[in-house]
């Protein structure tokens, strides 16, 4: 049970060190190609972000809708308190992908999913596991903005209850308030929380949507391209905003944008048909790509 | 590849402009046509229903008036020979002095109040004018003697003294007065003699007949010994603990069917057959549920007959597959994002549906709920055939009690054969119907409304 506040995020990476050892045993396992152009269709792989640890790893993920195959044996090891990026074409795969990791794929009919994908160690497939816990470590923002339609302090106050992370309203006040505040939303609407969310701008309502996600701290962030319904201004207030939450979450967004992946993430994995093609700190693919579509994508020639 | 002259150009331009003009004038007419048929389709269903509506209410309105003798009334004591009403005597039991009050009452009732009802006309006939027995008695209606006995039981202190009563008319006075009947007719086709037409004429001219309010059509039930006092009392509490009925039962089971055939059934051949035959059943004649009510409400279960039990029973299986569908579809356009947001935050399915999906549906099911049981309150058919069709002169107490309905009465007063009254009385049901129909309508319009402005 993670039920920690924003503002002890030291708490949780502390008890992080607590399952480091179950994280070892992954990490042992972990294949590293001595030479990655040799192999034709493997995923190219470059040197670890060094310093980070990977709580987040995919192993062989794949996805099938009923007969058809939608990711091919997709193993990504996402870096701790940084941004990964997913890029690629129109349906390579990386919002599926996206949505492996908490498990909302499980809401389409005829989804499956076969590999591994752990957290701390833990498998997230795993019977066991309760999908409403693992929701609550893994949050998510969606494409388009959608806040609740409730008021905006009802939008982040909800996961919170709902998972009984506030003994009292005061303590609730105060989540909300670090939570639009950490979403840099705070003080252009600390006079009207009792006012529907869905009155917001298009900008304003998806730092709502982040707001919320982050009430219920938890480990990891998905974005599945967060800003593709906002216009360049607000892009670029979620691409700032986005930079000062790598410092207390892990999150991996996806983006049509290159350009938005070399501004904001760490690491980036590019996606082509389904198939992890070449993953790595963000400057070298983006700089130096060493797989051929990587290089073509990156330059515009696919995509 | 030579590039074309600059007059080849602007003569291939001309050429594409003259034939988009030809074209546009055809669409141009296509699109007026439709936009005048459609214009003449709706002044055409308008004018019906005003029509309707204006054919109803000059029907219906001279109903809600009814002509009234006021006449003065002596409580004679040599007709009211009843004695004074049995005081409570010290040492005397509750039982003793009730039965003691029954049996005075009873004499009270077989004394003959037609005849201190015949004094009263006499005395209010104008001066110099015989009135005999007859004359007198067709004057006014059956009920008034009903009422006096009554106003007796009530204040037994009237007794021997003259007090101004209104006698309310009988239908037939209140034709020839209204002019609803021909007034050229010969005597042999008259509903009323000629003495009797000549009084209410007179009393007319002097006052003494008025047209008031007519309050029994809301307070009375149906009569048939006293036509000019049949209400539509006993029908409306009848159609009221019928739509209790569907309120408390089509509601909560269609929607709780609703929301668990959308949001948690599993999706395979046994919840498609549900969902084909719930659709089927939304097509079933009404007169059908009639059928199955008689036979499995009233034959199996023993229910009572011509019971607003039962009819609420055969209107709630009517409702059910209206609801269903309506909430279904309401469901169903609710957005995915809504669900993804709450689950992606950690909700649980369950908490999904009634935190977020249900609130955002709820004005829909409301509507849908609110006309669902307008349409059973208009249903007559299935009532037919389980007996609430049946003349009924008393408000039910309960819903297991005899009743009528609202339309069964419409369909009732339309077969009288006192025509030329119950005519104006059939439309003035209608209207009464119509009233409350649309209040349910106006209801479900407002709560819309209200409930999504607050989301």
């Amino acid at each position: 049970m993670t039920s920690s506040h924003p503002s002890d995020a030291q708490a949780v990476s502390a008890s992080s060190s607590a399952r480091d050892a179950a994280l070892h045993d992954v990490g042992a396992t972990k294949p590293v190609l001595a030479n990655p152009l040799t192999e034709k269709d493997e995923t190219v792989r470059s040197p670890d972000l060094e310093t980070r640890e990977y709580r987040l790893q995919a192993r062989d993920v794949c996805v099938f809708y009923g007969e058809k195959q939608a990711l091919f044996d997709v193993s990504l090891d996402v870096p701790e308190k940084a941004v990964t990026s997913l890029i690629g074409p129109s349906g390579c795969g990386k919002t599926t992908f996206l949505r492996c990791i908490n498990r909302m794929n499980d809401t389409i009919e005829g989804c499956r999913v076969t590999g591994k994908i752990t957290l701390d160690g833990e498998d997230i497939y795993d019977p066991s596991l309760d999908v409403v816990e693992l929701r609550s470590r893994v949050g998510m923002v969606f494409q388009k903005p959608n806040p609740f339609p409730k008021s905006i302090y009802e939008n982040v106050a909800y996961g919170p209850r709902i998972h009984g992370l506030a003994r009292s309203r005061t303590e609730m006040d105060e989540i909300v308030e670090a939570s639009l505040k950490r979403a840099g939303l705070w003080s252009e609407v600390k006079d009207r929380l009792r006012e529907s969310g869905t009155g917001l701008s298009g900008g304003q309502q998806q730092r709502l949507c982040i707001a919320r996600a982050i009430a219920v701290s938890p480990e990891v962030i998905l974005m599945d391209e967060p800003c593709s319904a906002l216009d360049p201004i607000a892009t670029a207030v979620i691409e700032e905003l986005i930079d000062e939450l790598r410092a207390h979450y892990t999150i991996i967004i996806v983006t049509h944008s290159m350009q938005q992946a070399a501004r904001v993430s760490q690491k980036t994995a590019f996606f082509h048909l389904g198939k992890l093609i070449e993953e790595g700190p963000t400057e070298v693919i983006m700089q130096t790509p060493r797989h051929k579509k990587t290089q073509d994508y990156i330059t515009g020639r696919i995509g | 590849m030579a590039s074309p002259s600059s007059t080849s150009i602007k003569a291939q331009a001309d050429r594409r402009r003259v034939r988009v003009r030809a074209s546009l004038g055809r669409r141009h007419l296509v699109e007026w046509l439709f936009r005048g048929a459609g214009l003449t389709a709706i002044v055409i269903a308008l004018g019906m229903v005003v029509g309707l509506f204006w054919i109803m209410i000059s029907k219906g309105l001279p109903a809600f008036t009814q002509a009234t003798l006021s006449a003065e009334v002596t409580f004679d004591p040599d007709i009211i020979t009843a004695g004074p009403p049995p005081v409570r005597e010290s040492g005397q039991s509750e039982a003793d002095y009730r039965a003691a009050r029954m049996a005075w009452e009873g004499q009270v009732a077989r004394l003959n109040w037609n005849a201190l009802v015949e004094q009263a006309v006499r005395n209010t006939a104008p001066a110099g004018m015989e009135v005999d027995r007859r004359t007198a008695l067709a004057l006014v209606s059956n009920i008034d003697r009903h009422n006096l006995r009554d106003m007796f039981v009530a204040n037994p202190h009237l007794l021997g003294r003259t007090v101004k009563v209104d006698l309310l008319a009988s239908a037939n006075t209140d034709n020839w007065l209204k002019g609803t009947i021909n007034r050229d007719l010969p005597d042999s086709r008259q509903q009323l003699s000629a003495a009797t037409r000549q009084l209410a004429d007179a009393l007319y001219a002097d006052g003494k007949i008025r047209f008031t309010f007519a309050w029994q059509i809301f307070t009375n039930t149906d009569s048939r010994s006293a036509p000019a006092a049949a209400g539509l009392a006993g029908a409306f509490v009848g159609s009221l603990y019928m739509m209790l009925i569907v309120i408390v039962l089509a509601v909560p089971i269609g929607a709780a069917s609703a929301i668990y055939l959308e949001e948690f059934a599993p999706k395979n051949r046994f919840t498609d057959f549900i969902e084909v035959n719930i659709n089927n059943l939304a097509a079933v004649p009404s007169i059908v549920f009639g059928l199955l009510g008689a036979a499995v409400f009233i034959r199996y279960f023993g229910l009572p007959m011509s019971a607003p039990i039962v009819g609420g029973l055969v209107l709630t299986l009517m409702t059910l597959p209206t609801i269903i569908i309506a909430t279904r579809s309401a469901l169903r356009a609710v957005p995915m994002s809504l669900r993804q947001a709450a689950l992606g935050i950690g909700a649980s399915h369950n908490q999904t549906v009634f935190h977020h999906v249900l609130p955002v549906t709820f004005p829909a099911i409301l509507t849908a709920s609110i006309i669902g049981v307008a349409q059973a309150l208009g249903e007559t058919a299935p009532l037919l055939l389980i007996g609430m069709n049946a003349f009924v002169a008393a408000i039910p107490a309960t819903p297991f009690d005899k009743s009528t309905a609202l339309p069964a009465q419409i369909f009732l007063w339309q077969g009288n054969e006192n025509r030329n009254f119950f005519e104006a009385r059939t439309s003035a049901a209608i209207m009464v119907l119509l009233a409350l129909m649309i209040t349910l309508n106006a209801l479900a319009i407002f709560l819309r409304t209200r409930l999504e402005r607050r989301v």
